[in-house]
């Protein structure tokens, strides 16, 4: 018998179970699974008062003790939920029931800071950088409880995350006779599927069901999802007779448990035909065709040379501005940088519930940014109505760009359809490492020229971008990474020459910057040689050399022959440059001492528009019930705080307090139509949505209480209780109950919203250790609207960008097996390795987003490689040009600079 | 994570119940000591657990000729020994840093096992380093009733491989108080401050009434455990070769050891640099 949370809880558990899942079997859903394996803290409870790794803690040691959960902490002085919720320290909150069993603890560990990195080291945050669980620790409160735009309310789900009683995908009671599903992969990096022998697997008891090649839709599609389905390739199967990674799906077993499914999947059989690897992108043109028996209707650019996608344009002539460099006296750089292969690593794994309701319909509840695309693939691969599916989300546990895809409602979906019963599939934190996809690693060669006054008179990058197997965004991610990279900086003669290749690789996709981090990190280092050789300070070659309001964005592409819908709708780049610049000058860690340390500076700009481009569209109700405003939009909450400032913007419109907004998103059944929450779109695009919606909802609340006042719309007030005439008459909120409005928006036009990342480094030359002394970014976000929620997002962009820099990248053996499969071995960054970054915000109003504000999600992770990237350059004297800069390339580099 | 094919979960009370279920071990049925490892990643082929964790072993023994450690310490209790209540041993001083150095976090270290980590054979294995560095012996039971003693460094052949005899049962490591009355350096490289170690290095020196020796644990870098041995502190150049040819020599098992914590290249440099910096530590004289 386990007492847990104060309750007896008198099941056995099987022999081999662990804690974790005993523990969820019985609805305590506090306990989250982040890596299974005990990397990542998600599921710590305490034992008999001492904090475990539930996953790691087999159950049958648990008979007899007193467990508590997130949900059972007790509360009193020393309980560190209220914490987390004044501190707003957490983002998607996923982690956050682990990080507060383990904050339980007596406080003296967590008081010192060099324990407090050593007792966090097993909690992992994807999203906050850390900085607000900092807070959270030192007891700071930064959220206040009431205010409109500018106000750092919490976020309205903060009690039910830090108490882990907030629903996630797979939380809650799961439909009676859910099955589970388990997937065979493959062994080789490209072979063709000779036979599936399913017998054995069939007699194992408990299978229901095995999908193959035989019994799946042969229908093409992309597992990319976007608003216009034709932006990604259809070169993927739902189950295909040639795999083309290692890892890649080749049959489901469907089982009554888990433990059926996995015996049904090391019981079916496959044979295959080994075919030629293709591993390298450099060679991969001249290679065998991966998608050689592709229609032209799968729209892929050149599958006999294994190009997915291609852009070859410029404008003016970048040798005649390379001669005029020379000729002036300026100067001429030319490198080439590459960039590793990162995982968004969110810490809820993809995951998906599917079932048929008592209509018939096909129900859907998976963990995605984007339900509606999710829907309209589904219901065409499974060729029914979309009326017929309804797909929707709980609170996502991160995404990252990760959940821009259709990667398990698939097979779900037709395991619920064949067998008749709800099927659960939820991904091992190993299948998210090794088959889900990742950054594109990228090779980018830059050739710069400017005259000596820093004028660039060449800018042009030639890109090779690595799509993995399948061509999932990768047109959208190289079009978009040489696109504001490129238009950020005025130059007559630029060119563009990119490539996205097909390799027998796990597939790439979506990841916060799409492109941008990647061809930033090379063009930002060639701006930073330029410098150097033009005798001139980094940021005053920015300064001069970014394009101003009153200018074409231009890339690659003449803008009388392109003209696009991306204008300025604020310009807070100059107050970027200049406040970073007094900001790295400020403060900081001392510098080690020693003579085999080095110090250096370095900085780098980005530029992203607020939107992507070809359309993103939302829609929004706001319905008055009772003296409560109730906001349907489409898009899901992952973290992002989408649900908090979408309420603040329905507050500041309906002159309400935040508390009387609720917001319902992430279903299809909320709204008619929405593009989803990627593309940093969730306040510009949703958010706009929102508040068109209650403006005139606000409108019609005013009209209808001027009727019965008898005085004109013009003169009423909207309040939080009411609507007031000047003489003090009033219409209470409950007699106008009922109305409702709707708002939409699609997406055009754009602004821009810029980042400037600077940072002072040390690097000891004879290890290969990089120490961030200061690290400050400045962000261009317009009107911010929630000044904690945006600091956090700006953090957590920082901090996945010195993951990147410094020590991420999913490696590949020689014959493609991913060998980096457990998170102890794709080191995310931990507590102890992200340093505090000072944060500060432009002061602009944005002509174009909702209440002046601008995007600000993906964005500031594009700066920080290139920034830490340029100030080793300046601390060892030898440019990395290749990401991660891990200890071991650091060291070898500087072995280069002593030579 | 969940085993889903093991069906057996034993937990043997006292030393006679787990001497009689020795011979059930074998390929699908093994010990679990804390099961930090054994939980962490899918183990499909096996079908039994016996837990060590119910036996009652006195984790710590000390007494004239040294400290024994039972295979079922845990990390915790090591790093928690007081080297200020064992001042004859100034190397009980190396526990609490060989646990540090373990990649698994602190409430990891609450339940792993020191007997675990040795049986594991990983190269970056703390424990593997601390007996090594403090010649620390292995006690085995076989699964016949009898028992047998071995050097712990010479039980590990090769990443994730021992020389442990099928159905064997560490029982204990005994750390002689020789070692125990050394001075001891530890040193570590990894690509993070808090990451795997990809070197791992523990020297110790004992003192003129023990023979002046000089003893160098090199583990992480290297598939498997080496110690170099010397009667007195050596010089720089002679360290230096020999650390160089512990990795440098080819063959079978030879090379140093490459995985995603860290190039050979670099492992060879910081191995180097790190002995070299324990060789100027231990030969200061002491103030």
């Amino acid at each position: 018998m386990t007492t847990v949370d104060g309750v007896r809880l008198d099941a056995e558990p099987r022999p081999g179970q662990c804690l974790r899942t005993f523990l969820r079997e019985h609805g305590h859903h506090a306990v989250k699974k982040g890596c299974d394996a005990g990397d990542c803290g998600a599921c710590t409870v305490l034992v008999d008062g001492g904090p475990v790794h539930s996953c790691l803690y087999p159950a049958v040691r648990a008979t007899g003790a007193v467990v508590t959960t997130a949900a059972g902490l007790p509360e009193g002085p020393a309980d560190p939920r209220p914490r987390f919720a004044a501190a707003a320290g957490f983002q998607c909150g996923f982690c956050t029931p682990g990080m507060v069993t383990t904050a339980a603890i007596a406080s003296d560990p967590l008081a010192d800071p060099a324990q407090r990195a050593r007792v966090l080291q097993g909690n992992l945050c994807r999203c906050t950088g850390y900085r607000a669980i900092a807070d959270a620790l030192d007891g700071r409160r930064t959220v206040e409880p009431d205010g409109g735009i500018g106000a750092s309310v919490p976020a309205p789900a903060t009690d039910r995350v830090v108490r882990g009683l907030e629903p996630y995908t797979l939380d809650g009671d799961a439909p009676p006779g859910t099955a589970h599903l388990v997937v065979v992969r493959s062994p080789h990096a490209h072979a063709r599927v000779t036979r599936i022998d399913t017998a054995a697997a069939l007699a194992v008891p408990g299978v229901l069901a095995v999908l193959t090649h035989v019994n799946t839709p042969a229908t093409l599609y992309s597992t990319a999802r976007h608003e216009n389905r034709l932006d990604d390739p259809d070169d993927t199967r739902v189950l295909d007779d040639v795999v083309r990674f290692h890892g890649q799906r080749v049959a489901a077993v469907v089982g009554t448990d888990l433990a059926a499914a996995e015996a049904g999947a090391r019981a079916v059989v496959v044979d295959y035909e080994p075919l030629p690897p293709v591993l390298d992108p450099e060679t991969a043109r001249d290679a065998p065709p991966v998608h050689g028996d592709k229609p032209a209707s799968s729209r892929i650019a050149d599958p006999a040379r294994n190009v997915v996608a291609a852009l070859h344009q410029g404008v003016g002539d970048v040798a005649a501005g390379i001669a005029e460099a020379r000729r002036d006296g300026g100067a001429v750089v030319t490198g080439t940088w590459h960039t590793g292969r990162v995982s968004p690593a969110s810490l809820e794994t993809h995951g998906s519930r599917a079932w048929v309701d008592a209509g018939g319909r096909l129900v859907v509840r998976t963990s995605s940014q984007v339900p509606f695309l999710v829907r309209d693939e589904l219901a065409r691969l499974l060729d029914r109505p979309p009326a017929s599916v309804r797909v929707h989300t709980a609170r996502v546990g991160g995404g990252f760009g990760s959940k821009q895809e259709l990667l398990t409602e698939d097979l779900t979906a037709l395991a619920a359809l064949g067998t008749g019963r709800p099927v659960q599939w939820e991904l091992t934190r190993t299948e998210s490492l090794t088959a889900t996809p990742t950054r594109h690693p990228m090779r980018v060669s830059v050739t710069v020229a400017a005259r000596p006054d820093g004028a660039l008179t060449a800018l042009a990058i030639d890109v090779l971008s690595d799509a993995g197997a399948y061509g999932n965004h990768s047109p959208g991610v190289m079009f978009h990474g040489c696109h504001e990279s490129m238009a950020l900086y005025r130059c007559p003669n630029k060119r563009v020459d990119a490539e996205a290749v097909y390799t027998t690789t796990p597939p790439s996709g979506a990841f916060r910057g799409y492109g941008l981090g990647q061809v930033q990190f090379a063009i930002e280092g060639a701006l930073d040689e330029l410098a150097r050789e033009l005798g001139l300070d980094p940021f005053e070659l920015r300064r001069r050399t970014v394009v101003r309001p009153g200018e074409d964005f231009v890339a690659s592409a003449d803008p009388a022959e392109h003209p696009d819908d991306l204008a300025f709708g604020s310009d807070g780049l100059p107050q970027c440059l200049e406040d970073a610049r007094a900001a790295l000058d400020r403060d900081g860690d001392p510098a080690p001492t020693g003579p085999t340390w080095r110090v250096g500076e370095g900085m780098a700009a980005a530029m992203i528009a607020t939107i992507p481009p070809r359309g993103h569209r939302a829609r929004a109700s706001v319905a008055l019930d009772g003296g409560r405003y109730r906001v349907r939009v489409g898009t899901a909450e992952f973290g992002n705080g989408t649900a908090t400032v979408h309420a603040q913007i329905a507050a500041a419109a309906l002159g309400a307090r935040v508390d009387q907004v609720e917001r319902h998103g992430g279903d299809t059944d909320a709204v008619g139509q929405d593009t989803g929450a990627f593309g940093s779109t969730g306040t510009v695009v949703a958010g706009s949505a929102v508040a068109r919606a209650a403006e005139a909802l606000a409108a019609e609340l005013r009209g209808k209480a001027a009727a019965r006042l008898g005085i004109a719309p013009g003169d009423c007030v909207l309040g939080p209780d009411g609507v007031r005439a000047p003489d003090g008459r009033t219409v209470a909120l409950t007699d106008l109950s009922g109305a409702r409005a709707e708002g939409a928006h699609g997406g055009s036009p754009r602004s821009v919203a810029f980042n400037v990342h600077a940072v002072r480094v040390a690097v000891d030359t004879a290890t290969g250790e990089v120490r961030i002394l200061r690290s400050v970014h400045v962000a261009d976000a317009g009107v911010v609207v929630n000044p904690q929620q945006c600091r956090g997002q700006v953090e957590g962009g920082v901090a996945q960008g010195l993951g990147t820099a410094l020590y991420e990248e999913v490696r590949l053996d020689d014959a493609g097996r991913v060998t980096t499969r457990v998170l102890r071995d794709y080191h995310l960054p931990q507590f102890g390795d992200v340093p505090r970054t000072e944060v500060l915000f432009a002061d602009t109003v944005d002509a174009l987003g909702p209440f002046g504000a601008k995007s600000m999600s993906e964005s500031p992770y594009n700066p920080v490689a290139p920034a830490v990237a340029n100030a080793i350059r300046d601390a060892v004297g030898v440019r990395p040009r290749r990401l991660p800069m891990t200890r071991d390339r650091v060291w070898a580099l500087c072995r280069e600079a002593a030579r | 994570m969940d085993l889903l094919t093991v069906g057996t979960f034993a937990r043997p009370p006292d030393d006679l119940a787990l001497r009689a279920l020795q011979p059930t071990l074998g390929a699908d049925r093994t010990l679990l000591g804390g099961g930090t490892w054994l939980f962490s990643t899918p183990q499909p082929h096996l079908a039994g657990l016996v837990d060590l964790t119910a036996l009652g072993w006195e984790p710590l023994h000390v007494d004239d000729d040294g400290l024994t450690l039972a295979a079922t310490t845990t990390f915790a209790t090591l790093a928690g020994v007081d080297p200020a209540a064992h001042p004859a041993w100034p190397a009980v001083g190396l526990f609490a840093g060989c646990c540090e150095a373990l990649v698994g976090s602190w409430k990891v270290q609450r339940v792993a096992t020191v007997g675990g980590n040795v049986c594991l054979g990983l190269p970056a294995g703390p424990m593997i380093t601390l007996a090594a560095a403090l010649d620390g012996t292995a006690t085995l039971w076989d699964r016949d009733g009898g028992e047998r003693t071995a050097p712990v460094v010479d039980l590990v052949v090769g990443p994730q491989r021992t020389a442990l005899a099928p159905g064997e049962v560490l029982r204990s490591i005994h750390l002689p108080a020789r070692a125990l009355r050394g001075r001891t350096a530890l040193r570590k490289a990894s690509l993070s401050p808090l990451g795997r170690s990809a070197a791992l290095l523990a020297g110790r020196l004992d003192g003129p009434d023990d023979g002046s020796g000089f003893t160098l644990a090199v583990t992480a870098s290297l598939p498997r455990p080496a110690v170099l041995r010397y009667p007195a502190v050596p010089d720089a150049g002679t360290l230096a070769a020999d650390v160089a040819a512990l990795g440098d020599a080819v063959g079978v098992g030879g090379g140093w050891y490459d995985d995603p914590h860290g190039s050979p290249a670099w492992r060879r440099a910081m191995t180097l640099l790190l002995a070299e910096e324990i060789r100027v530590e231990l030969g200061e004289v002491p103030g």
